[in-house]
């Protein structure tokens, strides 16, 4: 195994780059919410690094990437549980960076992916009982698809499923487990009869840039080189979050009269997710319009949830489902090899017919057939045991105070407090 | 910091693009560690304090930047000079820049590279301590304390353990990225300035809670993102050890985080956004040091230990009545003394070629020792020199702001400004333009009476 | 003329808005407020220093009403209140002497 120092250096930082946009998410998040519950979403985003991270290590990353086990490409072996053996090379592969940067890197995407499900049961659902719920659903739901997908030993990925950065593993992958959970904990006290508005525009401002940030190296990380194939992401992924942003706008202009900052906002994110599997497979003019369907389609993804009576507190399924969707399938219609001389097929754009769409949309359904099913047995067995959702009393105070014994903000002076415990 | 002994090529000639990509990337990072910083304390003070934080921080970096490039890089890594004390004067200046950094002649990366990371860590460090001076620092004594103080304790310290050819150094001490130099040294600092400072106005009685603690939970995300330019860069090159020293400073400070709110559920009955943020901060505190000398699974063993005893020393200041304001001692000095001394235990041979086995590796106590030499010496001598310079100014210009400026706050009562302004009646709301300067210039009066 | 002023828990507006609004209440005026009573406050923890907050957040709710409306607003924001749960609140009548509407001038009950 060759090591290339530049391909590291740039794994390395793409791989800080994904770490920041958890972070960046539970900003996003937190300032959408109401503000008696903003810290109960930094503390589910931070832990849920922490948990997945620890168990990533241990054994998640081994069924991911490791030997497959049986030859049937379903799911990885332990040989690399602990970080073991982080001089083999990872199967399938023929990287020019060492395992470990490798093994960093992936390891921040399956932090994000189960990190966006707190966007879906916001507001009223128990801390311990969500980080179990994260760490079993990591093992059960994330790793295999990761190893179907993102393993080139997996039985996706030898039928020709193409994913760039994670347009099924992550973006379809969430969105169906977020409808599932959220079927499960249930809606939110009041909703959708009250207005539930977001406490704090400008911090999900912050949020969106920082995930827009981190995102370059979401995609253009997955490169894996620091070459033309992250060049071409890279670019791509910004057309895409433009295009995504604009879309989502001028829809909303449309419809309600006025373009809003948390429109622009979810647009981009929107955008960001449609390019997420396509990125380096596509030329720079498809990313526009990729990044346009994912904008405009979840605008409209997104007020679903009002019809089916599921409450996607922050609109993971319309979002990250719904253009994760759109983009996985475009990718069928723009795939070039024009772009990247190695993938197997063409997409129809190209003249490949429709062989990619048909794998694609093969990739689509096992996703979401999967996602669904073994997120609802988790969750409900998770409900059923300690229980995810929320006591009703603490919901109504709101969970920073009630579950956590903190407050958001203190600005005013009125709000007087003594010191006890420790201080006396 | 690690540093390849090894090899022995001459000056780099032809440095290499890819580690020279990853150390500069790495630069940024830890600048914007500073930043982040700045938002984890201001997030944590009452909201009458948080530009005095915020202000405080940001001049840091402008104060350390100077001084570096003038003088400390040279006392912190020219060629031994002043009996061993600190690095001699000869990139004064940065005056012969370009030749090979003393000792460590196989770099791969230009010499003004290495200068540039190594100055984003000068700027930090003194930046810790603003935690457990917070709301009641002078700004004019602190500007002047921070430059004194980045050349006559963080210059010397720098050298004894960064430099190849610092005594700590000579003798196998080691510190990956600076767990003794930057934050046993900041704690030991801050502890100092806490004692000379005295307690706020008004601790431990009134209360004094965090003022947004959503800005604190982005401050760690930076701290977070940043550190790993501040560990995994400290390889000095994009290769296998950096891979190990990004692995290793995820893993350690998740499971710092989990041992933080673990401490929390069981001790307080609630796990806390506070706590979760502040075990991360320990935890990579704690991994600064040993980033490249254990393993991930050691790691998260670090982790979890650091994690749980800064949270239970947390409290120690109550019982100490000693107003370390955002808990630098607890979380700086206990993590970064943790860190060099679990590498006596956890470091091995097989994730780094170049160094010791600690205990649990069968390298018996040796490598402990010399770790607890590096603790006592840098802790021992920031202490002693941070009082010193501290006493000067106490006695000269004076550091504390008075009873009635802290209770103002140090928004207005040193800078003139608010942090917020939600209140209609202020933010312009309100059609009458007269109404508004009206209020302003009478605002003002009561700030200068 | 009667002055009706309400303290009631924050999540209870809605529902205390809508039982006005069908016993015929046409304008009401809502402030965010902070007061103790027997509820007392909570106890909130930043890293192991416990925090007695006394204040605890409340909505109070002041509507002017004709002499003979008053009884039955504030049994209507009673009842609407209510939880049963410590904390839920005090409703008030006071006299009140004069109301003029600023766009028109007029006074008494033609302004409410």
């Amino acid at each position: 195994m060759h090591v290339d120092s530049g391909d590291t250096a740039w794994v390395l930082v793409s791989a800080a780059l994904v770490l920041f946009m958890t972070p960046g998410l539970a900003l996003f998040y937190g300032g959408m919410i109401r503000s008696k519950n903003v810290l109960a979403m930094f503390i589910a985003n931070f832990a849920t690094i922490a948990i997945v991270s620890i168990l990533w290590a241990v054994v998640a990353y081994s069924l991911a990437f490791g030997p497959d086990a049986g030859g049937h490409g379903l799911i990885g072996t332990f040989r690399f549980a602990g970080l073991g053996h982080a001089h083999q090379e990872v199967p399938g592969y023929s990287l020019t960076v060492p395992p470990l940067a490798f093994a960093a890197f992936q390891m921040m995407f399956a932090v994000i992916t189960a990190a966006l499900l707190t966007g879906t049961v916001a507001e009223r659902t128990k801390f311990g009982a969500f980080l179990v719920f994260a760490a079993l659903w990591t093992i059960v739901v994330y790793a295999p698809i990761a190893h179907w997908i993102f393993s080139p030993t997996g039985w996706l990925a030898h039928k020709g499923v193409l994913d760039y950065a994670g347009g099924n593993v992550v973006e379809i992958d969430s969105g169906a487990s977020a409808l599932a959970i959220a079927m499960v904990v249930g809606r939110r006290r009041g909703w959708p009869r009250e207005v539930i508005a977001p406490h704090s525009l400008p911090i999900t401002v912050v949020g969106a840039g920082i995930l827009w940030f981190g995102w370059f190296g979401f995609n253009a990380g997955s490169a894996l080189t620091a070459g033309e194939g992250a060049s071409q992401a890279l670019i791509g992924t910004q057309l895409a979050a433009c295009a995504g942003l604009l879309g989502w706008c001028a829809v909303e202009k449309w419809r309600t009269g006025h373009a809003t900052t948390l429109g622009a906002a979810s647009g981009a994110v929107a955008g960001l997710v449609a390019i997420t599997p396509c990125a380096g497979f596509v030329n720079s003019m498809a990313a526009i319009v990729i990044g346009l369907a994912g904008g405009v389609i979840a605008v409209y993804a997104v007020s679903m949830k009002f019809k089916g009576g599921y409450d996607d507190a922050l609109d993971v399924v319309g979002v990250h489902g719904a253009a994760g969707f759109v983009g996985t399938l475009l990718l069928g219609v723009f795939a070039s090899r024009n772009v990247i001389p190695g993938i197997r097929y063409d997409g129809l754009v190209d003249g490949g017919g429709l062989h990619l769409l048909g794998v694609q949309a093969l990739a689509v359904v096992v996703t979401i057939g999967w996602a669904f099913s073994m997120t609802w047995l988790v969750a409900t067995a998770v409900q059923r045991t300690i229980g995810l959702r929320a006591d009703d009393a603490h919901e109504i105070e709101g969970l920073d105070t009630a579950l956590h014994a903190e407050a958001a903000y203190d600005f005013g002076n009125v709000r007087a407090a003594r010191m006890g415990g420790p201080g006396g | 910091m690690f540093i390849h002994l090894a090899a022995v090529s001459p000056a780099v000639a032809h440095p290499n693009s890819g580690d020279t990509a990853w150390v500069l990337a790495s630069a940024a990072l830890v600048l914007l560690m500073t930043p982040g910083l700045a938002f984890f304390y201001g997030g944590m003070v009452r909201g009458k304090n948080v530009l005095g934080m915020l202000m405080q921080n940001y001049v840091a970096i402008g104060v350390v930047s100077v001084m570096w490039v003038l003088v400390v890089y040279s006392l912190a890594f020219g060629n031994s000079g002043f009996g061993g004390f600190a690095g001699n004067l000869h990139q004064f200046g940065l005056f012969h820049i370009n030749e090979p950094v003393a000792g460590n002649s196989a770099l791969t990366i230009p010499p003004l590279a290495f200068m540039a990371f190594q100055l984003m860590f000068a700027i930090i460090t003194p930046a810790l301590i603003t935690g457990s001076t917070a709301d009641r620092f002078k700004f004019s004594a602190y500007v002047i304390f921070i430059a004194l103080w980045v050349t006559l304790v963080y210059g010397p310290i720098a050298h004894w353990v960064f430099s190849p050819t610092g005594w700590l150094f000579k003798q196998g001490a080691e510190d990956f990225a600076g767990g003794t130099v930057v934050h046993a040294n900041a704690g030991a600092a801050g502890v100092a300035m806490a004692i000379l400072l005295g307690r706020r106005t008004g601790w431990p009685k009134t209360a004094m809670k965090p003022h947004n603690v959503p800005y604190v939970l982005l401050g760690a995300g930076l701290l977070w993102f940043g550190w790993f330019g501040f560990n995994a860069g400290s390889a000095l090159a994009a290769n296998n050890l950096a891979g190990y020293a990004f692995v290793n400073t995820n893993t350690a400070t998740a499971a710092a985080l989990l041992g933080w709110i673990i401490v929390e559920k069981l001790r307080d009955g609630h796990a806390t956004t506070l706590g979760a943020a502040s075990g991360a901060v320990a935890g990579l505190v704690a991994i600064t040091p040993a980033a490249g000398f254990i393993s991930p699974v050691g790691s998260i063993f670090l982790g979890l230990i650091a994690g749980s005893i800064c949270c239970l020393c947390t409290t120690l200041k109550f019982k100490l009545g000693l107003d370390d304001a955002l808990d630098v001692g607890a979380v700086h000095l206990v993590g970064g003394v943790l860190g060099a001394l679990l590498i006596g235990f956890f470091g091995t041979h097989a994730v780094n070629s170049l160094a010791q086995n600690g205990v649990f590796y069968g390298g018996g106590g040796h490598l402990l020792w010399l770790q607890a030499k590096d603790v006592g010496a840098t802790v021992g001598y920031s202490f002693v020199a941070t009082m010193i310079i501290g006493l000067a100014l106490k006695h000269t210009i004076g550091i504390k702001m008075s009873d009635e400026q802290q209770l103002i706050g140090m928004d207005e009562s040193l800078h003139a400004e608010s942090a917020y302004d939600f209140n209609a009646l202020t933010a312009g709301s309100i059609g009458s333009s007269s109404l508004h300067s009206s209020i302003s210039m009478a605002h003002r009066t009561e700030v200068k009476a | 003329m009667k002055l009706v002023t309400a303290i009631i828990k924050p999540f209870k507006l809605d529902d205390v808005k809508s039982a006005l609004e069908t016993y015929g209440i046409h304008g009401l005026t809502v402030s965010e407020v902070q007061g103790f009573g027997r509820q007392k406050g909570h106890t909130e923890v930043y890293r192991g220093a416990e925090y007695q907050v006394d204040f605890v957040p409340k909505i109070r709710i002041e509507v002017v009403v004709d002499d003979g409306d008053a009884d039955g607003v504030l049994g209507v924001i009673v009842k609407a209140a209510s939880t049963g749960q410590i904390g839920d609140g005090k409703v008030w009548v006071t006299p009140v002497d004069e109301i003029v509407r600023v766009r028109t001038g007029e006074r008494g009950a033609d302004a409410l």
